[in-house]
């Protein structure tokens, strides 16, 4: 079986959607994939904060990310809960790096346990790299 | 021929957009058996085209593709 690993750096609402449809369509079409959350993708993985994020560019203070919902709702695109619930449903592997946690300040507590499969350093990720066809930084 | 495919599973993804279609045929060929026949439909234009290339990189074999006057489209798959 192939292997994809997506590095998740950004949390901004429009990288993560990115990193959530392309580990699901790798997922769909065959591959085994691990995202791995750091620095400010770590945000989106605090208990209620997937979706509450801003957009990487023309956010103006949120307007511009609540308008980017309300057209992907008209659209019927897929929500980030909806993508993220598909995402461990088709087996998708996640891990918190434990490093990027400390420099951002949030601690375990803060983090949705029910999305995480494990916390792990570089060594891991580039372990996962190493095993992988691709590998992506988003 | 084709009228005489009975598919054991149904995907309703109508209304849905990429990468939707793409997941949730996935969660019902992890559900099939060996030998069940899958049938997808859906109405999103580019899920049609990427759905027989899902088959084929998961090794299935990919029945039949029939669409509908009204954009529907129905995608046979063997498990």
């Amino acid at each position: 079986m192939e292997k994809t690993t997506i590095v998740v750096h950004s949390g901004d609402l429009d990288k993560v959607l990115s990193a959530l449809i392309i580990g699901n369509g790798f997922l769909a079409m065959g591959d085994e994939v691990t995202l791995y959350f750091t620095f400010w993708g770590l945000q989106r993985l605090m208990k209620g904060k997937l979706s509450k994020a801003p957009l990487s560019k023309m956010n103006f203070f949120g307007l511009g990310a609540w308008m980017m919902k309300r057209k992907m709702k008209k659209a019927g695109v897929a929500t980030p809960e909806r993508l993220m619930a598909d995402f461990k449903a088709l087996g998708g592997r996640i891990i918190a790096c434990e490093m990027t946690m400390e420099v951002m300040g949030i601690s375990r507590e803060k983090l949705d346990a029910n999305l995480i499969d494990e916390f792990g350093t570089v060594g891991m990720y580039v372990d996962e790299s190493k095993k992988s066809q691709r590998t992506l930084f988003i | 021929m084709v009228e005489s495919i009975l598919p054991n599973i149904i995907v309703d993804v109508l209304g849905e957009t990429c990468p939707i279609p793409l997941v949730e045929m996935r969660k019902a060929v992890m559900k099939a058996q060996e030998g069940q026949i899958i049938e997808v439909k859906g109405d999103h234009g580019p899920s049609k085209l990427e759905i027989p290339l899902a088959v084929k990189s998961l090794g299935l074999k990919l029945l039949h593709v029939r669409e509908d006057g009204d954009g529907v489209w129905h995608i046979f798959i063997e498990k």
